[in-house]
């Protein structure tokens, strides 16, 4: 079910994390996801996968729901660690026909499949913990410079938190609409490409018509709000820095600086 | 035999998940054939989900339901089959309305079932007829037509199936109550003209009272009682318990006799209490 997916959703809680500012954690985000791939040896990519399940203790959310979020790209993480395995370098361990499998290969793949696994947890992490009118209204911030360059930096936020707090509306609005249209017997579980796209149409149509219907509530709700766009606009909720926006900014520039002389004192993996 | 029988069913959406919640426990009950059921309870109460048990558009979680004597899920590849028996119009039921013509989109379930052309439109025809559409509305696209007359095309979208259980949930949310009386009163009509089984969903105690023959009252995913309307509403306050109210005119005959005065508390309509009391003041005139 579409329910089940915990990719990018919010777990409301009063962690540390939580409590750190939204802006303070895209940044550092950002920052983790580039070192992430600086790191080019088992320790210093050791450091940055257990530095980040430090912080996912730290979150309080059930490791459960980040090997929940790795679910979805499994497949991904499986592919790339199999296609590692076959274009290796190294000693041969085993051949069969026009496939080797070396040492250096296994070894790619572990590390990629590391890799991959860390990048996604850290991401999980920010969505974790962070609402999405929070995400956005960071994103709005970090992205102000670029009204310099008549970007339109207030309806892009605005676009992005609309669209994220109706994604699961539409979801389930699709479900109760597949329902209805189950119980005329639409048969929608067989049958080949072509059957299953046209046993759709008696779903999409009244999906869009739904969603137009909600576009134009919202937008007339909004102007009987006297929204007419971001100028002047404040905000009951301020993003602000703390102390743990400080502390956070020195925990990351400690396991930066590790990895960075790890990746000077060890020998390189990747080839 | 009854037409349906559920036994002890139980649902918990979301299993083995942090959004696990039981919407549903140990439910059981027996509906006989031509029955007119109504099911009512607090909003939550797990009536949708009930009845979307019924025709297996879920799956029970725990026991087992029974459509004529077979288990429904007995062969789960043939589901589609139990649907076309039990007929369900879902709450506000406007929103599922696709075709360009109301004529094809009544149609929809029918040519689903594999009918041929003259069956589908006589089905069409009649169904229209029984929910009081007009002929001129057929040829219209449904997305140009009024909130109740949308609600009318779904649910001859369901009738035009000819189901064996016809079901549905909350058909008169958001109607005036012109348009609701109506309306109840053709569900009442298509029951008595078919003698189909018939289970109804509401939050009111008046329309239910009006129209059913024995009442499921649901609470916290539980049943409370399954009983005739008299039985249900002479035990008022267990129902107001549950956070259900009895009808207006029960509830004041009910207080009539508290204060002593000798009436019927048994009344279900306006009329029933205006004629009780017309007898008692009468007596008391002549007494
Ligand atoms: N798809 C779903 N996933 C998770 N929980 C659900 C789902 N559908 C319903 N529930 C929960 O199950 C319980 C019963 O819901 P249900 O829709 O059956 O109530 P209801 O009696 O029909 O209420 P109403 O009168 O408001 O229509 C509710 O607490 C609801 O939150
Ligand atoms: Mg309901």
């Amino acid at each position: 079910m579409v329910r089940d997916i915990t990719l990018g959703q919010y777990m409301p809680g009063n962690s540390i994390i939580h409590r750190l500012d939204a802006r303070s954690k895209i940044m550092l985000l950002i920052a983790y996801i580039v070192f992430i791939f600086v790191a080019g040896n088992y320790v210093s990519l050791l450091l940055m996968t257990l530095s980040s399940l430090l912080i996912v203790m730290l979150t309080r959310i059930k490791f459960m729901m980040y090997l929940k979020s790795m679910k979805v790209i499994l497949f991904v993480v499986i592919f790339t660690g199999i296609l590692n395995i076959f274009y290796g370098t190294g000693n041969v361990l085993w051949e069969w026909q026009f496939i080797h499998i070396t040492d250096g290969g296994l070894s790619n793949a572990l590390f990629v499949t590391i890799r991959i696994a860390t990048l996604v947890m850290v991401s999980s992490i920010l969505t974790f913990t962070t609402s999405p009118s929070d995400l956005t209204d960071a994103l709005e911030k970090i992205m102000k410079p670029l009204t310099v360059f008549h970007v339109k930096v207030h309806e892009i936020a605005m676009m992005m938190t609309i669209a994220l707090r109706f994604i699961p509306v539409l979801l389930e609005e699709a479900d109760k609409i597949m329902n209805a249209q189950k119980a005329r017997g639409a048969d929608m579980e067989s049958g080949g490409v072509i059957k299953r796209i046209k046993a759709l149409i008696p779903v999409l149509i009244p999906l869009f018509v739904s969603s137009f219907r909600r576009a134009t509530d919202l937008a007339m709700a909004m102007e009987c709000r006297c929204y007419n766009g971001g100028n002047g606009r404040t905000r009951m909720k301020q993003l602000k820095f703390t102390v743990v926006d400080l502390v956070g900014l020195l925990f990351c520039i400690v396991i930066f600086t590790g990895v960075i002389l790890c990746n000077i004192y060890f020998k390189s993996v990747m080839i | 035999m009854a037409v349906i029988k559920a036994e002890n069913i139980g649902l918990v959406y979301g299993a083995g998940t942090s959004f696990e919640k039981t919407a549903l426990s140990e439910v059981s009950f027996e509906i006989e054939k031509g029955e007119f059921i109504g099911i009512i309870g607090h909003t939550g109460s797990g009536k949708s989900t009930l009845v979307q048990l019924l025709n297996g558009l879920l799956k029970p979680t725990d026991g087992r339901i029974y459509l004529n004597g077979k288990d429904i899920w007995e062969e789960p590849k043939k589901i589609r089959n139990v649907r076309f028996k039990v007929g369900m119009v879902f709450q506000y039921p406007e929103y599922q309305l696709f075709d360009e013509t109301v004529y094809k989109d009544i149609s929809y379930g029918p040519k689903n079932m594999g009918l041929s052309e003259d069956e589908i439109d006589e089905r069409v025809k009649k169904a229209a007829e029984f929910t009081g559409l007009k002929k001129e509305l057929l040829d219209k696209s449904p997305f140009d037509l009024s909130g109740g007359e949308k609600r009318r095309v779904a649910i001859a979208g369901v009738v035009a199936m000819n189901p064996e259980v016809l079901i549905l949930d909350e058909p008169t949310a958001g109607l005036d109550p012109l348009g609701r009386d109506a309306l109840l009163s053709q569900i009442r009509d298509y029951h008595d003209a078919n003698k189909n089984t018939v289970i109804l969903v509401s939050h009111s105690m008046e329309d239910i009272a009006r129209v059913a023959d024995r009442i499921l009252v649901m609470d916290h995913g539980k049943k409370i009682m399954l009983d005739t309307p008299k039985n249900v509403f002479s035990k008022g306050r267990e129902l107001e318990k549950t956070g259900l109210r009895v009808p207006q005119v029960t509830k004041i005959m009910m207080l009539l006799k508290e204060k002593g005065i000798p009436v019927n508390q048994d009344i279900l309509t306006i009329e029933q209490a205006f004629n009780e009391i017309i007898n008692y003041l009468g007596s008391k005139a002549e007494g």
